[in-house]
């Protein structure tokens, strides 16, 4: 009863604690969208793929990928409060509450989510006119990208549970974080790169959450042409991604 | 049954040493007060007691309850109330108060007019839709008491829980911890570096270095020490320290320059020592002993002294 009540204010916590900061949302949310108008603008024509209804351009290729890295920062900037909750003192009183550890980590994670969940979404507005989805797809896309955002928000909460600067986090999220979209197929396919690279591609599982928006997405003879892990093999890695993250982030949440 | 027992508390921080077999009690509906300098110990053993950190050896139970293995219902019956602030700043005063209100099981129409009531007795009603980052420090620990309360402890434990306030707010605080005593029968365990503070309170705890240097009402603590305490100073102290030690066959010590005699009737024993050293002398105060004569009396140094 208490770890439900408990974690269900921690969760609305956060949202309300999102929506005061509006330099929060245009980091999570701008800086993506950004990124997609000017790589999909700068790059367009000089970058095709084959595909059933003949070429895709980058803008088309590069919004899967967009739609990660909003999930991504969203994650990364809900999760960081973590460090800020434990230094002005907000964690302290949760911890001395009579409430199981648990519920730290299902109140930070489910909000997380849920943020990350909401700016996904907006962009997803875009999807139609860019790549031309059924409302069918769209739901699709929608419960992978809440799988994708959970597994990327634990992760974020073990990193951030045991440091004690957003310093720290920031080094941690362009030496690791920012490096796992790059070599995820965001950004450039795995076909054309280096066997090497392709390597590292296949054991990072950031590569599985972009395969299967791509897919749910383009629909599955457009994927198909492009090439890229089986979908079931990539919802089977989002969600065992997911669930090692969350029991990782309860073990580490019980131990410090 | 006590509020709180506890039996030959020992804690280590890897090598160091920073509470060392510490047992006392506190009895219900009393105010108790840790007082000691920082690095005392005092810190530590508020953590222990709010179960935020288990002691390397020794136990502590509140209200029978064991704080390690019966923690979950140890904290139902304590309200808490951290030297550093635990306030979300970016949240409202009500909306800080709904949260811990949930964390600790109440929710809805209870929750609701338990926070009336609470932000009613402390004053804050008006400030109930304010970022608390918009609130002064006195505000802010208000909210913190409010918060500390808002479950019916029956314990209310505090560090230090006057530090950045003014003198006024300082009044308010001990008026309103005094009235949960009297009014609630709440006990309250404070830590404190003040002595003002520990004579205030019914029972007070000295710690030094992690160590029980005095026990007691602030009146018996006081009342061990041999009466009077003359303070003298001189050109040089050290000098007449010796010679009054020689003449008298007393102890003096000399503290930031001055001589520091304890003794009975020591406005006779002023005369005496005025014709003993006619001209070295400078300056004589005649005082009743306090909390602080106490701990230089148990640790040869002031409170606010590194020993």
């Amino acid at each position: 009863m208490n770890i439900l009540l408990g974690s269900l204010t921690l969760w609305q916590r956060e949202l309300v604690r999102f929506f005061r900061q509006r330099s929060r949302i245009v980091g999570a949310f701008g800086s993506p969208v950004v990124f997609w108008l000017l790589l999909g603008s700068g790059i367009g024509r000089s970058f095709t793929l084959p595909s059933p209804e003949g070429t895709m351009n980058y803008m088309e290729y590069f919004f899967p990928g967009t739609i990660v890295l909003i999930l991504l920062f969203t994650s990364i900037f809900s999760t960081i409060s973590i460090i800020e909750d434990r230094r002005e003192g907000f964690l302290q009183s949760v911890l001395a509450a009579p409430v199981p550890r648990s519920t730290i980590v299902l109140g930070k994670v489910t909000g997380a989510t849920t943020l990350a969940l909401i700016q996904g979404m907006v962009f997803m507005v875009l999807a139609p006119f860019v790549i031309g989805v059924s409302p069918t797809a769209v739901l699709i896309t929608l419960v992978i990208l809440g799988l994708v955002a959970f597994g990327l928000t634990a992760l974020g909460y073990v990193i951030a549970w045991s440091l004690d600067s957003t310093q720290g986090f920031h080094a941690i999220m362009n030496l690791f974080l920012i490096p796992m979209w790059l070599l995820s197929g965001a950004v450039f396919p795995a076909s054309g790169a280096p066997v090497w690279l392709q390597w590292v591609m296949t054991v990072n599982p950031v590569t599985y959450g972009v395969a299967a928006v791509r897919w749910s997405l383009y629909g599955t003879s457009t994927y198909a042409a492009l090439g890229g892990p089986a979908p079931a093999r990539s919802l089977a890695v989002i969600v065992l991604f997911g669930i090692a993250m969350f029991v990782t982030a309860l073990a580490v949440t019980h131990r410090r | 049954m006590h509020a709180v027992e506890v039996e030959n508390l020992t804690h280590y921080y890897g090598e160091r040493k920073a509470l060392s077999d510490v047992s006392f009690q506190v009895d219900e509906a009393e105010i108790f007060s840790l007082l000691g300098p920082n690095g005392g110990g005092k810190t530590t053993l508020f953590r222990i007691l709010s179960t935020l950190l288990l002691p390397t050896e020794g136990a502590a139970r509140i209200f029978d309850l064991d704080i390690g293995t019966d923690s979950s219902r140890v904290r139902q019956q304590i309200g808490i109330v951290f030297q550093n602030p635990s306030l979300d700043i970016k949240l409202t005063v009500r909306e800080n108060l709904v949260h811990q209100g949930h964390l600790y099981g109440l929710h809805g129409g209870t929750l609701r007019s338990r926070i009336d009531e609470m932000m009613g007795r402390l004053k804050i009603t008006d400030r109930a839709s304010s970022l608390v980052e918009t609130l002064s420090g006195g505000l802010r620990r208000r909210v913190e008491l409010a918060k500390g309360m808002l479950h019916h402890p029956k314990l209310l434990i505090l560090d230090e829980p006057s530090v950045g306030l003014d003198p006024g707010a300082r009044h308010d605080l001990w008026q309103y911890l005094e009235s949960l005593r009297d009014s609630e029968g709440v006990t309250i365990l404070a830590t404190t570096h003040l002595i003002d503070e520990g004579d205030r309170s019914d029972h007070v705890l000295i710690l030094n270095q992690g160590l029980v240097v005095g026990s007691g009402t602030p009146r018996a603590l006081k009342q061990q020490i041999g009466g009077d305490i003359i303070a003298l100073t001189s050109k040089d102290p050290e000098v007449l320290s010796r010679k009054i030690a020689d003449t008298f066959d007393l102890k003096p010590t000399v503290l930031n320059g001055s001589v520091r005699i304890e003794k009975t009737s020591g406005h006779e024993f002023i005369a005496k020592l005025i014709e003993a050293f006619p001209g070295t002398i400078d300056s004589v105060t005649l005082a009743k002993p306090t909390l602080e004569d106490v701990f230089i009396d148990r640790t040869g140094h002031r409170l606010w002294e590194e020993s």
